[in-house]
């Protein structure tokens, strides 16, 4: 397991090779890219500020990793977040799972990003031309939470 | 137990309420989120309008996320902060 909360960019194709090299026995490698969008709420994005705590962030990524190998059979995940101030366009988010097979890995990669939306304690400000403001949490990302749940 | 406990502020409760962090003597008869979230309401004034249940808050108690009835005690580590949104 891979989890890391940095300031820095990441090189997606490095880390994707990264977790397929040091597992000769998967067939399956999922992917999820989350960046910067350049619109939210109906008004432009200046940049976009992530907040996190330091310590339980972490601890609560890698809880989510065990949660999803509880659930699924894969063989490993990683999880590389971003904090600090980003542009539209800059990568905020990877999540890479690897498995035997594609359809636990799919499943496991949405499960991870969605508990990650919802209990990973990080937190967005975004600049605008009307100032800045704090992103408010959004029900919809609940509700992809609350899929799981059963 | 005589060890302070530590409260921590994050993101839009932060800035609202002007400070990060602090530490205090567990107050009398507070044991458990809500019992601390009305004694931080009754400061009054920002503290009020953040801590009296109008707008949502998370809690967690040693780093986990936690429900307003988990129990705490001297030399916890207390956080509270806005829903998140990362990803």
């Amino acid at each position: 397991m891979v989890v890391r909360v940095q300031t820095e960019d990441f090189d997606t194709g490095a880390e994707i090779a990264r977790m397929r090299l040091m597992n000769p026995g998967i067939g399956a490698v999922v992917a999820f890219v989350g960046q910067v969008r350049d619109v939210n709420e109906g008004s432009l994005v200046h940049t976009l500020t992530l907040e996190h705590y330091p310590g339980m962030t972490e601890k609560a990524l890698a809880a989510i990793i065990d949660r999803a190998k509880m659930r699924w059979t894969i063989q490993d995940a990683l999880i590389i977040h971003r904090v600090g101030t980003l542009q539209p366009l800059d990568q905020i988010v990877l999540v890479v799972v690897v498995g035997s097979h594609r359809s636990e890995c799919f499943a496991a990669c949405e499960f991870i990003m969605d508990y990650l939306k919802t209990e990973a304690p990080f937190w967005k400000k975004e600049t605008t031309p009307g100032g800045a403001r704090w992103v408010e949490a959004r029900g919809s990302d609940e509700a992809a939470r609350s899929r799981w749940e059963n | 137990m005589n060890q302070p406990l530590r409260i921590l502020y994050f993101a839009r409760l932060r800035e609202a309420l002007g400070t990060a962090s602090e530490e205090i003597a567990l107050p009398d008869g507070v044991g458990d989120v809500d019992g601390l979230m009305a004694w931080l309401a009754a400061r009054g004034g920002v503290w009020q309008a953040e801590f009296s249940g109008s707008r949502p808050i998370r809690a967690a108690v040693n780093q986990a996320l936690v429900q307003g009835t988990a129990r705490i005690q001297g030399g916890d580590e207390v956080a509270f902060f806005p829903p998140v949104t990362g990803g």
